[in-house]
């Protein structure tokens, strides 16, 4: 099937062959590659453990699963897909093949290390599958102590452990991306001709570097308490149980950030290009991805407002909480402004990031109600929360990972994938991730608690409809990955730039040589410039 | 079925429908950004859909006055919902002076729950309607949450320390309790029930059943058992301070800082005596840590607490007060 052309021009895929040209690659393209096979392996996984708590919660008898198993379920559920899907999926996958791309280099500034940032992702990875397949662990993906250093009879280590290597992992690609952007953009790509993806890498970079360490630093600190019983979080040796939450919160809302700003690098790439426009309001764009970066570190508080932490400290964190929101709100306004007197195209990246941008405004928005301090000593470790935190979670970043996917996919593979299915699965995804957690809202402010194995008769209806949801959900994202790979052979052939998009990474084939471009770009235009593609200008509106 | 799918919770506290009056603006807010947002998409996106490949729309960099727009107002808005929320927050962190107190502990997986005058609870508290409560709960071993959505609060059970959480309930009824924090295998069977009675029903209530011993008494008991008044004489006289009058005084401690004798000062002089000794006393108390139990503890505070309710006491108490100014 594959045409004589593409048999016959060497590009990063046909260089070389065999398992160690892989394994032992340097190429961003490839590692990226590497990255994609392994978060989708994990997003699956977790989908699997996601599948059955729905299931449990059908009844609310409990009658699917026993306690410990369910217990079991939620905790490795969160595991797989925060710390082993979310984290590393979009930088790691397209960030890593195309931050380089972008900024016209040939690779990442450090390509070894990139590849020894993959083999952690893939040894924490190890550990923690082991821990799931040896018998699981019960903590809840947030590991609180006294439970996780005292109580819990579960592999609460070895996971700790994978979570542990694995941020050396996510440590060592923000420090590789961070020296990239600095020292190997092309001649003429200044900082305010980046594309608003590398801005926004850059910034989760940032996150990444110094908020990973401290995570590092409180799970050494839990393996301290449980395995040697040096008294930290536990009374009764003397340790402060709420210190953990602080020191966990601390990376973990960051992390949050290190989610969805990527997301929302690839949402102004994609709205930008669908639309024919410059994103309206570059700058703001690229700046707010930079003041939720340090934002993001001073808002940890807000985890805690039933915690036993002062009253005032909750005032402070739930004021500065909002600081955080406008950055956000500034993004959806732009990205809505550039589609006025746009060129809108419906291609299935777009639909997609309509599709983000919707559910990260919903996401967002409730985000204002669980900040907001009264609000939320009713709501917290209630579904309202769990169904907040799926919105700007799945909602945003998925979506944005599969319009990202979709928008690259012809550069990375050199094939097309089949619109129309595409397309349907963006609307899938869409009404089905509705249908799963719009319900949460109430079940939430009706009080259903997270974690419940077993619940009140009142809440089943709304629980059975979020389980008719993650069915239609769980169709959505099993279709891209069926027709991905099956365009890989079938799909139609994809020509340099399809989208008539202005990066760098579309100036070069599909798929790239193996060292991106055959003569090094220099830039002289703004990111945005559609003259510069679209040869005949023609006015609309 | 209209049951069976409820929409919104009910309201059975005085704070309650604050709540729900705050939960109403976010979601006035957030429906009319919703709104916009999704319709202006709706609408630029079919009113500039592309017709022909070649289009190239006009080029529009931003504009300032519109990122000022809508930074700002969106600001205020969030500032309202700060302030909105604070204010709940603090007017729930501040219970009133006569609020009846009550104690709770959580253990893996229950409450018990302790009436002043003794009664002892499992899974259940039973209250009157329109008294204002306090509950001082503690953990006998992992983080637990007492969560009322009827009552629109919660808060954290926190083995080591105190937390507290009072509330007015408004209507008779049941409602449910639930552990809100995720503290192992049966969590989820960490439920009980709000039983919110008319007074009259409360006084049989309490009434019903033997007399059983307050819980003041149950720590007199204790305080003698574990020999404390060995050393904790009432006149003084013992080589350790008196507790008579102690509760609500603020104390000078021998490192120069000065506490007041709450609840968490007493419970922690128990457990850990030597870090906060009282100035012109030998750091003598060995540590009670172990030795007694949650419940334990809080029938010795009550003791404790009682002790400095005796009418002679309060007026000594005032009469030091007043020769001070």
């Amino acid at each position: 099937m594959i045409t004589a052309a593409v048999q016959e021009r060497e590009h990063y895929l046909n260089q070389s062959y065999g398992i160690k040209s892989w394994l032992l690659t340097k190429d961003h393209k490839r590692i990226g590659l590497l990255y994609l096979f392994t978060v989708t392996l994990f997003f699956f996984l977790g989908g699997a453990f996601a599948t059955m708590i729905r299931i449990e919660l059908l009844t609310p008898t409990g009658n699917f699963v026993s306690s410990e198993t369910y217990n079991k379920l939620f905790t490795m559920h969160g595991v797989a897909m925060v710390f082993f899907f979310l984290i590393p999926s979009i930088p790691a996958t397209l960030g890593n093949f195309f931050l380089p791309m972008m900024i016209g280099a040939r690779d990442l500034a450090f390509p070894r290390i990139n590849l020894l940032s993959w083999y952690l992702l893939v040894i924490g990875g190890a550990f923690s599958l082991f821990a799931m397949l040896a018998g699981g662990v019960d903590t809840g993906w947030t590991f609180y102590t006294p439970y996780s250093t005292t109580y819990s009879n579960t592999w609460v280590i070895a996971t700790a452990l994978g979570i542990f290597i694995a941020g050396f992992s996510s440590i060592l690609t923000g420090l590789n991306f961070i020296v990239t952007v600095h020292r190997m953009r092309a001649p003429g790509m200044t900082w305010m001709r980046m594309p608003l993806f590398v801005w926004s890498t850059y910034a989760t970079s940032l996150i990444q570097v110094l908020g990973t360490p401290v995570l590092a630093v409180t799970i050494v600190l839990l393996f301290c308490e449980r395995v040697f019983h040096i008294g930290i979080f536990d009374p009764n040796l003397g340790g402060d149980p709420v210190l953990f939450q602080h020191l966990f919160w601390f990376y973990s809302h960051p992390a949050v950030y290190i989610m969805v700003l990527p997301a929302m690098g690839i949402i102004s790439e994609v709205v930008s290009v669908f639309s024919r426009k410059p994103p309206f309001g570059y700058i703001f764009i690229a700046y707010a991805s930079m003041a939720i970066a340090v934002l993001g570190f001073l808002v940890w508080g807000h985890h805690l407002f039933v915690a036993t932490q002062s009253v005032y400290a909750g005032l402070v964190f739930s004021f500065l909480s909002y600081f955080v929101a406008i950055p956000s709100a500034i993004k959806v306004f732009n990205w809505t402004a550039t589609l006025y007197k746009g060129s809108i195209s419906f291609a299935t990246p777009m639909l997609y990031a309509f599709g983000f941008i919707g559910l990260f405004t919903i996401g967002g928005l409730t985000g204002l109600f669980v900040a907001a301090l009264g609000f939320d000593v009713h709501v917290t470790d209630t579904y309202f929360v769990v169904a907040h935190f799926h919105y700007i979670m799945v909602g945003g970043t998925i979506m944005a990972y599969l319009a990202g996917l979709h928008y690259w996919w012809p550069k990375m593979t050199g094939r097309m994938y089949p619109e129309g299915w595409a397309r349907l699965s963006a609307l899938v995804i869409f009404l089905g991730f509705n249908l799963t957690f719009f319900p949460q809202f109430i079940l939430g402010y009706l009080g259903m608690p997270r974690r419940y194995h077993v619940y009140p008769d009142e809440f089943q209806v709304l629980h059975v409809l979020s389980t008719a949801g993650a069915s239609v959900l769980a169709v959505g994202y099993l279709m891209p990955m069926i027709y991905f790979v099956w365009s890989l052979r079938y799909g139609k052939i994809a020509g340099a730039n399809p989208w008539g998009a202005t990066g760098l990474e579309w100036k070069t084939a599909s798929p790239p040589p193996l060292h991106n471009f055959d003569e090094m770009p220099v830039v002289t235009h703004e990111a945005y410039d559609y003259s510069t593609v679209i040869g005949e200008e023609v006015q609309v509106g | 079925m209209g049951s069976k799918l409820p929409l919104f919770p009910e309201q059975a506290s005085s704070i309650a429908p604050d709540v729900d009056h705050l939960t109403l603006f976010l979601l006035a807010v957030a429906i009319f950004f919703t709104v916009l947002i999704f319709s202006s998409i709706f609408y630029f996106a079919i009113r500039y859909r592309r017709r022909s490949d070649r289009e190239l729309p006009h080029v529009q960099h931003g504009g300032m006055a519109l990122e000022i727009i809508w930074s700002v107002i969106p600001f205020g808005i969030t500032m309202v919902m700060f302030t909105w929320g604070a204010r709940l927050y603090y007017e729930e962190s501040r219970p009133p002076d006569n609020a009846l107190p009550i104690y709770v502990v959580g253990k893996q997986w229950m409450w018990k729950i302790e009436h002043m005058e003794g009664q002892r609870e499992i899974n259940e508290l039973h209250i009157p309607v329109g008294r204002a409560v306090k509950l001082t709960m503690a953990s006998e071993d992992v983080i637990h949450s007492f969560f009322v959505p009827a009552f629109r609060l919660k808060s954290d059970v926190v083995p080591g320390k105190y937390s507290t959480l009072w509330f007015t309930a408004t209507k008779p009824g049941k409602y449910h309790l639930f552990c809100a924090e995720y503290c192992g295998t049966r969590h989820s069977g960490m439920i009980g029930w709000i039983y919110v009675m008319e007074p009259q029903d409360y006084e049989n209530w309490l009434n019903g059943g033997p007399p059983p011993a307050t819980l003041a008494q149950g720590g007199e008991r204790l305080f003698n058992s574990l020999a404390c008044s060995n050393c904790h004489k009432p006149d003084g006289t013992g080589r350790c301070p008196s507790l008579v009058g102690l509760y609500g005084k603020t104390v000078q401690l021998a490192s120069g800082n000065k506490v007041v004798a709450d609840e968490d000062y007493i419970r922690e002089s128990i457990l850990q005596p030597s870090a906060k000794v009282v100035a012109g006393y030998p750091p003598v108390m060995p540590t009670y840590q172990g030795q007694v139990n949650e419940d334990g503890i809080l029938q010795l505070v009550e003791y404790v607490k009682s002790l400095g309710d005796k009418p002679e006491d309060k007026k000594r108490a005032a009469g030091t007060l007043g020769e001070q100014h």
